[in-house]
């Protein structure tokens, strides 16, 4: 799949020497969004070569940014194709672009548009005015959805791992007690694993604003205990045993932590993180989240191989 | 504001230098979180925790009244920054090396956000 365009300087419609310059991405995806929301307008779309990367992240990490813009707009001889001066850049370009230097080098002032490729015609119709909402990076349920696939891969590809391994020690632990007992003390690993990545993974960036908390761990811990009551309900007859009961605060003390850090590593995909919040938040969390593991881990040894 | 989103409190690194100020308003104009106001030609921070640390509003002060050490909010690349793996996952924090640069992130085409 390719997911770029060509940089430069496409014409929408019939545009003329008057029309609005706008600037995107060479994302395949940013370029075919901002096309979308403006049907039957006559407008310049100037495309930079952010290397086939999203505005938001070519602006984090300069691609999209003043050189790149100024260069742009000197080969394509944009001076010769527009009569006025105005660029409309999206909001999001700002950590990349510094209007004033543009404006410096170029002659071309920038204007800011807005957050969301479907605010444009808004934007446009009302005189390259904006609303507070327009401006406003939201981070609404859908995208958090869109945004979980791309995290559990890599928490299943890890999961698998664990849940192995789980396999593997259940059957060492249990195979006294034949194999249909090692069978299920494995098969019961892996749901709670599989739990734990559900509670973290899925469940806490749908939930994220309804989560108690402000750090993602602590909202990941929520999810995770949710998880672990619904493990819980199926293992209540083996709570009469002590090697039982000693599984059940394993399992608490493995799905919590696992929920919560990869509810921690939502962060990257949020919208609203501070690198200073976020590692704040790890100062604490991670060394948390490695004992209370290790010992849940510990705990369940002891359930399989020792009670 | 309504249904916003707030991290953690009293971490932003930025601050604002209202003697230097001369009330441009393009930092409203940048910052996806509502973090300033403009009262009498001055810009004022009122929405403080919301500040993600992006990094738009200084690098479109035009008179340098604002400071931020921007990054990237996310534990992924705080982790690989500090086990040393680079690009092999979605993002990694390039060492700044006391420049002040902002994380660097390898992106792929499904992130919208972060990296
Ligand atoms: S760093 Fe970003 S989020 Fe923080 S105040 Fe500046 S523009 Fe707003
Ligand atoms: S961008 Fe700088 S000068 Fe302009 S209003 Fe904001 S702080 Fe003041």
């Amino acid at each position: 799949m390719n997911y770029r365009v060509e940089s430069g300087l496409y014409a929408l419609g019939r545009p003329d020497h008057r029309s609005p310059v706008l600037v995107t991405a060479n994302y395949k995806m940013s370029f075919d969004r901002l096309r979308e929301a403006l049907p039957g307008r006559n407008l310049w779309i100037l495309v930079l070569d952010t290397k086939g990367i999203n505005v938001w992240c070519a602006a984090g990490k300069g691609t999209f940014g003043t050189a790149e813009l100024v260069h742009r707009i000197e080969s394509n001889g944009l001076v010769r194709i527009v009569s006025h001066r105005e660029l409309i850049l999206p909001q999001l370009a700002g950590p990349g672009v510094a209007a004033h230097e543009v404006k410096k080098l170029s002659g071309f002032k920038v204007i800011y548009g807005p957050i969301r490729s479907t605010d444009l015609p808004r934007f446009l119709d009302s005189r390259l005015k904006t609303t507070p909402e327009m401006r406003l990076k939201t981070f609404p349920i859908l995208e958090r959805i869109a945004l979980i696939p791309i995290e559990l891969v890599g928490a299943f590809k890890g999961g698998l791992a664990v849940i192995s391994i789980f396999f593997v020690l259940s059957y060492l632990g249990n195979v006294g007690e034949g194999s249909a007992s090692a069978l299920n003390h494995g098969l019961f690993s892996a749901l709670s694993i599989l739990m734990a990545i559900v509670a973290g993974g899925i469940l806490a960036p749908v939930l994220l604003p309804w989560l108690p908390g402000r750090a993602f761990s602590i909202k990941g811990l929520t999810t995770g205990f949710i998880a672990f009551s619904f493990i819980m309900a199926f293992r209540l007859n083996g709570l009469t045993t002590g090697a039982g009961r000693l599984e059940m605060v394993a399992w608490f003390l493995l799905i919590l932590p696992i929920s919560a850090f990869l509810a921690m590593n939502f962060t990257g995909a949020s919208t609203y993180t501070s690198l200073s919040g976020v590692k704040k938040e790890m100062r604490w969390a991670v060394p948390f989240q490695i004992s209370a593991g290790m010992l849940g881990f510990l705990l369940w040894l002891g359930a399989q191989f020792i009670l | 504001m309504m249904g916003q989103f707030m991290y953690l409190k009293d971490v932003t690194t930025l601050s604002l230098n209202q003697e230097r100020c001369v009330g441009c308003g393009m930092c409203l104009q940048v910052c996806p979180h509502a973090v300033f106001s403009l009262t009498n030609g001055t810009a004022e921070i009122v929405n403080r925790d919301a500040c993600m640390e992006c990094g738009a509003c200084s690098r479109n002060c035009p008179v340098e009244a604002l400071i931020v050490q921007s990054g990237v909010g996310c534990a992924a690349a705080v982790i690989n920054s500090l086990i040393g793996r680079k690009k092999e996952s979605c993002c990694y924090i390039e060492p700044s090396g006391g420049k002040g640069n902002p994380p660097e992130c390898s992106a792929g085409p499904g992130r919208s956000s972060c990296c």
